[in-house]
């Protein structure tokens, strides 16, 4: 029998992370995703795991350090000002080699901001959660399912990197509900044994660290986490609809690529050439992936990337492109939510060929 | 046989040299942490956090499994570990910076939810390992680099009295502060770590040990005049145990 429920995206993160083998949740509460810290107190404890309300985020993602240490499955989940807070846990996280899945449901910024979905962290996400070089392996989903699957999936994915795992969405897949299949998923778990702080019995004792004061010894740590990086290209996913014969292609990602992907549909079926590419993850960005859509299709002459937020993915999607296209960047500040047949006329623009801006950045 | 237990060296404590400065106390309570580990022979289920200041090294020294913790979150991190781990034993090394200033949140709050670990607090009322800047504990009148015509309580308050404050909490099942200038507090510094470590042991809630610490290099006195002064600091900070609930 199938286990089809009707949840909300944050909902579908919680009893993601449960499937993938969460032992541990540490957080602070923070609109629009409460519901995951309310899940966790609740199923956690039952499963003999921990939930703890931290009296800060900064707090709250130390805790996380903690028990990855340890060697369980750690999360936290926060939004957007709760993500800048745990921004130093992040790095010390990445250079400890701690794995852990943090789950931002991010909302309009900068500042305070307001709770309108927003895709505003792209940046902090992708390119710097924390200072130094490190990088997080970064899932973008675009619908309850998908968040259901990508979380426990995440957890996987940490133990495999030795590396935290963000899951990025926002406030309209976090709220909004969708019927969902808790399908059992076959999440493997990867043994700590060789690292894991686990008292020093019948061995010597571990430290994990990330102070290394001698100059060559920290270039070595460093270089060893960009090779880590790199083999991370082997998670590379994303949800593309391609015949060929496009000439413009959109690109979005999580909410604002389930409207683009209304709209492209909808045009498709009218006969217009457009094609449509979601990153689900953002990092590793799939480059090489759409870099080869521009080489082995010639008719394709465009892309609109299409963001809530002043621009941000279309920096990416440019070093991807790298001058096959021209790439037109569409954006939305928070609370400013397209309907598909915003985006419908934002394509036959690009089709037209009456639209010709430079990114806008 | 009395030569041996005299001069015994304790296990937990690696065969290396010390990094601090001469005269600097953290050698000394580190050996008194390492002697209780051995004689609660808690060795092999211990986490020791090292957090960041001059002892951030303590991993160097101490022979059990440890993990870095950023400034001021030891607490915190301890909490990750005690609660997904309860059978570890979990301690905390930290400085009065560390402890008292930018990790005074984490360091309560783990103390008001009764965390179930042991936190040395090293008290010498300085930033020791930037080189001499005031920290909350620094005393009225106290010179350092960003106090250098003495602390003032009109300009930056008064020294921030954490056993005090611990004292009040019903999470605290032992909170204690001792010093290590003369033999006999070197002794109640050991049975005062050995009950912090004995709180957590038994279950019965957060334990807290601050030991007064000299900093010579940063006071500018040799370490014979420093640890006298430690004597002098016991009148601002009094010794002794402020709550013990077993
Ligand atoms: S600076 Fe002070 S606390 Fe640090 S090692 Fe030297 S004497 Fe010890």
């Amino acid at each position: 029998m199938t286990n089809r429920v009707l949840i909300k995206g944050v909902e579908a993160v919680a009893l993601g992370a449960l499937e993938g083998g969460c032992d541990c949740y540490f957080g602070y509460p923070i609109t629009p995703q409460n519901e995951i810290p309310e899940i966790m107190s609740v199923e956690l404890p039952k499963r003999g795991g921990a939930f703890v309300q931290a009296e800060s985020e900064t707090s709250a993602i130390n805790m996380v350090l903690g028990a990855s240490a340890v060697g369980k499955r750690a999360m936290t989940s926060s939004s957007s000002p709760g993500i800048s807070l745990m921004s130093e846990g992040f790095s010390y996280l990445i250079a400890l080699e701690l794995p852990c899945v943090i789950v931002n449901v991010m909302r309009g910024g900068p500042g305070l901001g307001g709770i309108e979905a927003s895709q505003g962290d792209y940046f902090q996400a992708v390119k710097a959660p924390g200072h130094g070089d490190g990088r997080f392996l970064v899932l973008a989903p675009a619908s309850c399912q998908e968040a259901y699957e990508l979380t426990a999936k995440a957890f996987e994915l940490a133990d495999r990197y030795r590396n935290p795992v963000m899951i990025l969405m926002d406030a309209i897949l976090g709220q909004m509900k969708e019927s969902t299949v808790l399908k059992k998923l076959n999440i493997k778990s990867i043994t700590k044994d060789d690292w894991a702080l686990t008292g020093a019995k019948g061995r010597e004792a571990r430290i994990i660290k990330s102070l290394f004061l001698d100059s060559a010894e920290l270039a070595e740590r460093n270089l060893k986490l960009k090779k880590k990086y790199e083999q991370m290209e082997k998670e590379v996913r994303f949800e593309s609809i391609l015949d060929g014969n496009e000439e413009v292609l959109v690109c979005a990602f999580g909410s604002m690529g389930r409207i683009a992907k209304e709209s492209v549909l909808k045009l498709r079926e009218k006969g217009y050439r457009v094609g449509y590419f979601r990153p689900i993850t953002l990092f590793p960005f799939p480059k090489k992936a759409l870099s080869s859509i521009f080489e082995k299709n010639n008719s394709l002459k465009q892309i609109l990337v299409l963001e809530l937020n002043c621009g941000q993915m279309v920096e990416d999607v440019m070093i991807s492109v790298c001058g096959k296209a021209e790439v037109i960047s569409k954006f939305y500040p928070p609370s400013v939510l397209p309907f598909p047949e915003d985006i419908e006329r934002e394509i036959k623009k690009c089709l037209r060929k009456v639209y010709f801006v430079s990114p806008k950045v | 046989m009395l030569k041996e237990s005299l001069f015994r060296f304790p296990k937990s404590l690696k065969r290396t040299n010390f990094h601090y400065c001469p005269g600097c106390h953290h050698s000394l309570v580190h050996r008194i942490l390492c002697e209780v580990i051995d004689e609660l022979n808690l060795r092999e289920r211990t986490i020791g956090i090292a957090s960041i200041g001059c002892a951030c090294f303590i991993y160097n020294y101490i022979d059990v499994d440890m993990v870095e913790a950023p400034h001021g979150r030891s607490c915190s991190a301890g909490t990750g570990i005690k609660r997904a781990r309860p059978d570890l034993i979990v301690f905390t090394y930290q400085g009065d910076g560390d402890f008292a200033a930018i990790g005074l949140g984490d360091s309560l709050h783990a103390a008001s939810r009764s965390e179930r670990i042991t936190a040395i607090m090293i008290n010498n009322t300085v930033y020791g390992m930037t080189g001499g800047q005031a920290s909350p504990t620094t005393v009225i009148g106290q010179k350092t680099t960003t106090t250098p015509f003495g602390r003032k309580p009109e300009e930056q308050g008064y020294p921030l009295k954490v056993v005090e404050i611990l004292s009040n909490f019903e999470g605290v099942a032992y909170a204690a502060r001792v010093a290590v200038n003369n033999p006999k507090r070197v002794m109640e510094t050991k049975k005062a770590i050995t009950k912090a470590f004995l709180a957590q042991l038994e279950d019965k809630g957060f334990a807290y040990v601050e030991v007064l610490s000299a900093c010579p290099i940063n006071w500018k006195m040799d370490p014979v005049s420093a640890t006298k002064y430690v004597d002098k600091l016991t009148e601002i900070f009094p010794l002794g145990v402020f709550r013990e609930t077993f």
